[in-house]
């Protein structure tokens, strides 16, 4: 991502294709280079025409859907029953579950993406070590990865379940609880037992991304550190971790966006309970609409615009904050 | 991008005993590591290799009380099964194909050549970027719904495509950049047209960040749910994340076939993925993270 930045500010260089070096004197080679520093329109259409027609049709349109239902009344079968104004947002907005549902959305990205943070970064420097049997530990990280969420999200209602579940079985064996928890049921244990999943899925990719950015920092600079007399810990701290700034940064915001636009494991995880007592707004959205007793498409577009709007000011915020462009 | 990676930090005062116990330690640490994100998947496996009343059998036991070794004939031989196999197969090939086709281009053109809007069309791909299919799953509904093909694989392989383009321009965008200039100058002095370069030449070059944006978006199209899940009504036309869920539901209870299922579902993506275990660090260092 961080990819942009040269180019944004690559529009004032492009005058250098076009002054030449004098050695370069034939004409047909001046001519290629200025063609192929420089485009018009038409051209460009040629090249980007398929992408932008697939965002257009399949990411603009149904956001300009979003916006056209979001304004609309719908009977219960999903049919258009007329203009609304913005009487769908102010009903989300008085939602009573609303609060609930946002302190919750809060806890789980933060959380989720804090502690998937902290872990990775000594699993990627686990990673980076030479060792044998390496490549098979790296293949290991990668299945909670490569397994799709829904397939993971059912296996833990299976490990969680408070009758026949694995871990409860296995926490009272070794006589750390007396009685079984009920982790999808009880309110206090719902969200952190949703939180190990978001983490524990999140880890391998976020891992991947930090070991790329060791492996991107070059030896001589543990060298220099190493006589001048760093111990191990400073030179990780001193070292390491500002070189691994924009892998840090780039695996934060695309947890950011993942681990909120999140669906399956809350989905499956907190099916069995009732009410958005332990919802992100991403299932409150989607259960508007498809599960909620009113099946309110209006209501649930409105919501689904909220969504977009949230993540789209924390990930600036974060960018803001972390000084993302200056730094990086 | 070299598989083979140096231990950068080494312990300053690296004693003797280290020296010797490192070969052991190391090893163990791995073997506890892969343990740490393997074993709910070996939970499942213990669970297809038994019957449903034994998974939910109170109270719980990690080992088969009883072995059972049918499921997988069960399950492969299950029509419901192969419908769902066959739908994520098509999708996902189909979705991948399309991104793959439609990124190249618009990757290359962007890092190679100057127009008038090239800034606003890289802004408009790093915010589609940010928004999920889950978030505009009404709007994706209502349009479809609209163009009549809610129920068909053209509007999920569409959804897949044009939510894992972002991420795939990107990646290609940095590998193309990152390629020098001139190697295309020759090129073209030798008589290759911009396609012919691009095809011949910068493909070839750019093969790390082509394999890695492939298999992203294959995996994620693989693993798709939510827009599956809302467009998809037939049984028959569901791909296996959604499809499997009915092993289990309110009326029947197949855990063992739900397990069985579910592990088909992940082999062959474990297998891409450990494929290109070696691009997957290049891949992102090159087009993410530099």
């Amino acid at each position: 991502m961080s990819s942009a930045r040269p180019m944004v500010s690559g529009a004032a260089a492009t005058a250098a294709p076009d002054t030449a070096p004098p050695s370069d004197s034939k004409p047909r080679r001046r001519r290629a280079r200025a063609r192929r520093g420089r485009e018009p329109l038409h051209v460009a259409l040629l090249w980007l025409g398929p992408a932008l027609a697939l965002i257009l049709g399949v990411v603009v349109w149904p956001v300009v859907e979003l916006v056209r239902a979001s304004l609309s009344r719908y009977s219960i079968t999903g049919l258009r029953r007329g203009d609304a104004g913005l009487e769908n947002f102010r009903q989300v907005l008085a939602n009573d579950a609303l609060d609930t549902v946002l302190v919750n959305t809060l806890v789980w990205v933060v959380a989720v993406v804090a502690l998937t943070m902290l872990v990775s970064l000594g699993v990627a420097q686990f990673l980076n070590k030479d060792f044998r049997g390496r490549r098979l530990v790296r293949w290991a990280v990668i299945v909670p990865w490569a397994a799709s969420l829904v397939i993971t999200a059912r296996l833990f209602t299976l490990i969680y379940s408070y009758y026949y579940g694995v871990l409860n079985a296995l926490l009272l064996k070794i006589g750390l609880i007396d009685t079984p928890i009920d982790f999808l049921g009880s309110d206090a244990w719902v969200m952190p037992s949703m939180v190990a999943v978001g983490v524990f899925v999140s880890i391998p990719f976020t891992a991947y991304v930090l070991v790329a950015g060791l492996n991107a920092i070059p030896g001589d600079v543990y060298e220099a550190a190493r006589l001048d007399g760093a111990s191990p810990w400073q030179a990780w701290r001193l070292v390491t971790l500002p070189l691994l700034r924009p892998a840090i940064m780039v695996a934060t915001v695309l947890n950011m966006i993942y681990v909120f636009n999140s669906f399956p494991i809350i989905y499956t995880l907190n099916e069995s309970n009732p009410g958005f007592g332990h919802d992100t707004t991403i299932t409150f959205m989607y259960k508007l609409a498809f599960k909620s007793a009113e099946k309110d498409v209006g209501q649930s577009a409105a919501a689904g615009l909220f969504n977009v709007c949230i993540i789209l000011i924390a990930v600036l915020a974060y960018l803001r904050i972390t000084r993302w462009r200056k730094e990086s | 991008m070299s598989v083979v990676t140096k231990a950068p930090v080494r312990p300053r005062d690296a004693t003797v005993g280290w020296r010797t116990l490192r070969p052991y330690v190391m090893p163990v640490l791995g073997l506890l590591v892969a343990f740490a994100f393997l074993w709910p998947y070996l939970v499942m496996l213990l669970n297809a290799f038994r019957p449903s009343a034994d998974v939910v059998q109170t109270p719980a036991s990690i080992l088969p009380r009883e072995w059972k070794w049918t499921t997988f004939a069960e399950v492969l031989g299950d029509e419901r099964f192969l419908a769902w196999l066959r739908t994520s197969v098509v999708v996902a090939l189909a979705s991948t194909a399309v991104v793959v086709v439609v990124a190249i281009p618009a990757a290359y053109f962007t890092a190679r050549v100057r127009f008038p809007g090239r800034v606003a069309f890289l802004f408009l791909v790093l915010v589609t970027q940010m928004f999920s299919p889950t978030s505009l799953v009404v709007g994706i509904y209502r349009e479809f719904f609209t163009l009549n093909l809610v129920n068909t694989y053209m509007a999920i392989i569409l959804t897949n495509a044009a939510f894992n383009l972002a991420f795939a321009i990107w990646i290609l965008h940095g590998f193309f950049s990152s390629i020098p200039k001139e190697i295309e100058e020759a090129a073209e002095l030798d008589g290759c047209g911009r396609l012919a370069t691009l095809l011949r030449i910068m493909l070839s070059l750019a093969r790390p960040g082509l394999v890695t944006a492939t298999i992203f978006t294959f995996i994620a199209a693989w693993n798709e749910y939510v827009v599956a899940l809302t467009l998809m009504l037939d049984d028959d036309r569901k791909p296996l994340t959604v499809g499997i869920n009915s092993y289990v539901t309110g009326y029947e209870q197949n855990w063992d076939q739900l397990f069985g299922a579910s592990i088909v579902a992940i082999v062959p993506v474990v297998v891409l993925f450990a494929l290109i275990e070696k691009h997957l660090v290049g891949g992102l260092t090159s087009g993410a993270v530099k």
